[in-house]
């Protein structure tokens, strides 16, 4: 009798959850099984037939097809640039974690820390919006400049193909990097402060104690991030890059994210292609997780997946 | 604290020439950081309270000119800004409840050690973290849920996320066992014990995940933009961006909404596209200003947040 209750207690609670077992399966599961659009000759509205099946069509089109496989690979170099880059510079919130830190002055450094997290937790179309403002023919840029004497004529800086890469890492970085930041000074926190003391008292100067005490400290922290964009580099997103988008940085903007869901609502009867590289793209993101959280096994003796 | 007090004062004597030119280095750098961060909005705030033709010609830089609050009035003027901020309002409310909830119930569920197949599921919801499908199945998986022009859209893809399931389901765990088991021994319910005894307790973490999952729902863009052609059910990030975009379009809208007697009032209070973008850029920042004092104490078991092994 009391087993029965038990079982009969473990059902219950299993049925409690289903209901959201059942949200999983539908929006995280059951869009798996819309990879077969990829093995067919899909047009919405037709349905899949087992006369649409064309096998690996699509992902041969990706190689044979010159003017594809010219697509793919000038958005392969912009993902890799800007994850490059991203990942180049991935140093930059510690260093400036680092260096707030050295701030005595409390509501001083408080201040920073609370206006350089605040572009975090507004929306990319916001950052947009702000960038469109500040940067647009008569925005503050374009004005100052032309009244300092610097340039003539407004300069069109969004609607401009020239360093497209590096412009859109300052706006990652502008909008992140005092988030980022944050998950060091915690760590630095959690330094032995006596260590510091005693490295004070034999006469350490602060660059000093900085290099050889702070730094190393927060490096595993470091080194996790790093892994972490490692397994995200082909993950940029698409939401940055769709709304700064236009005609004239097209060219060095569209990343694989973009480039997926582009093709997918311009040209009919793309979908089957966009599912295609979303596979692709899939199978190597799971084999990057897999790499990088393993090199963090064999490093720091644990994975963060 | 008088070897404290001494060591301060050793230290200040001996700090060199270099370690103080760091200082006034760093004061500077993080100065300007501060007002690369700050400026942009207050440009635009000092903008949306200026006299309009001033803005629309950029002369206002530094500080607000001839100012006057009609925008504010006039932007909810425009069709569909208003029932914009309503659809905004209304995800975000629901949206944060549906999430939280469900990320406290599934938390405190994926503790106890009696639920049938417990680890296999909790692997089950926990796994979605790592894998995505793509934007087009997962559209066309929407489409055939009806989740498409419809308010749920924005609700049920983001209801359950393992993130904050994982969160709370090492706060459920940090809690006394005790407290839990003499409620069960009482024969209380799981049901009751999770809203009465478990709830209570695990409100910090919750508090914080609320904050995440407001936040995230009013900044969602991307839903509206997949799964949405009604405008009645356009958000005020999608809406933002269409006024960005179709400046064209705006000024159309503009001349449409300005009645004669606006008209007849001075250029400086006539709405301009520059106006428009600049008011509603406030508006959709305004809530997460207001509610950024309080999120500060939420921001170191935030970045858990990113950094959870699950």
């Amino acid at each position: 009798m009391r087993i029965n209750q038990r079982k009969l207690r473990s059902y219950k609670e299993f049925l409690l959850v289903l209901p959201f077992l059942v949200v999983v399966a539908i929006f995280s599961y059951f869009p798996l099984y819309g990879w077969i659009y990829a093995f067919h000759d899909y047009r919405p509205p037709f349905p899949i037939t087992n006369e649409t099946f064309v096998g690996l069509k699509w992902f041969e089109t990706i190689i044979n097809n010159p003017v594809r496989t010219a697509d793919i690979l000038r958005v392969l170099r912009n993902t890799f640039a800007m994850s490059g880059i991203s990942l180049a510079f991935s140093w930059f919130p510690m260093v400036f974690a680092v260096f707030l830190n050295e701030i005595k002055c409390h509501p001083y450094k408080k201040f920073v820390q609370t206006v350089t997290t605040l572009p975090n937790f507004i929306s990319w179309v916001l950052v947009y919006s702000i960038a469109f403002n500040i940067f647009s023919s008569t925005g503050a840029v374009n004005v100052v400049l032309q009244n300092l004497g610097w340039i003539d004529k407004p300069i069109a800086f969004l609607k401009s193909s020239d360093h497209v890469w590096f412009t859109q890492w300052l706006w990652l970085t502008w909008k992140n990097a005092g988030w980022a930041a944050i998950m060091y000074l915690a760590a630095i926190t959690g330094i032995d402060e006596e260590m510091m003391e005693a490295a004070r008292v034999d006469g350490a100067s602060r660059m000093q104690i900085i290099w050889h005490i702070t730094i190393p400290s927060i490096l595993p922290t470091y080194f996790v991030i790093v892994m972490l964009n490692l397994a995200n580099f082909l993950s940029n997103g698409m939401e940055q890059y769709y709304v700064f988008q236009n005609a004239f940085n097209m060219d060095y903007i569209e990343v694989l994210d973009l480039y997926v869901y582009n093709m997918a609502t311009s040209s009919t009867g793309a979908y089957p292609l966009s599912t295609a590289i979303s596979i692709l793209k899939s199978v190597v993101s799971v084999i990057l997780l897999v790499v990088s959280n393993t090199a963090s096994k064999l490093i720091r003796g644990e994975g963060f997946i | 604290m008088v070897k404290a007090a001494d060591l301060k004062h050793r230290r200040r004597m001996k700090r060199s020439f270099s370690d103080r030119l760091i200082s006034v280095i760093t004061y500077i750098v993080y100065a300007i950081f501060a007002f690369v961060c700050v400026y942009p909005f207050y440009y635009i705030f000092i903008n949306s309270i200026s006299a309009n033709n001033l803005s629309d010609q950029g002369k206002v830089i530094f500080y607000p000119m001839e100012i006057h609050f009609k925008n504010y009035v006039s932007v909810f003027k425009i069709p569909g800004l208003l029932n914009a901020a309503q659809v905004s309002l209304a995800r975000t409310v629901v949206g944060t409840i549906c999430t939280v909830m469900v990320a406290a119930f599934l938390g405190y569920m994926f503790t106890r050690e009696t639920m049938w197949k417990r680890k296999f599921w909790y692997r089950f919801v926990a796994a979605t973290m790592y894998f995505n499908a793509g934007v087009i199945p997962w559209y066309l998986t929407m489409k055939t849920m009806g989740m498409t022009n419809n308010f749920w859209g924005y609700i049920f893809p983001m209801m359950v996320q393992p993130f904050y399931i994982i969160l709370c389901k090492t706060f459920c765990e940090s809690v006394p066992k005790e407290l839990q088991e003499a409620a069960d021994i009482d024969g209380a319910g799981t049901l009751t014990v999770f809203f009465r005894i478990m709830l209570p307790v695990i409100k910090p973490i919750l508090a914080t995940i609320a904050v995440f999952a407001a936040v995230n729902q009013w900044n969602s863009f991307q839903d509206t933009l997949l799964l949405v052609t009604k405008d009645e059910l356009y958000t005020l990030q999608y809406v933002l961006y269409q006024y960005i975009n179709q400046a064209s379009s705006l000024k159309a809208l503009v001349s449409n909404s300005t009645n004669s007697a606006q008209l007849a009032a001075s250029l400086a209070h006539a709405a301009t596209a520059t106006s428009i973008r600049m008011t509603v850029t406030i508006v959709v920042v305004l809530p997460v200003m207001l509610i950024y004092p309080f999120f500060q104490r939420f921001f170191t078991s935030g970045i858990m947040i990113g950094a959870v092994k699950g």
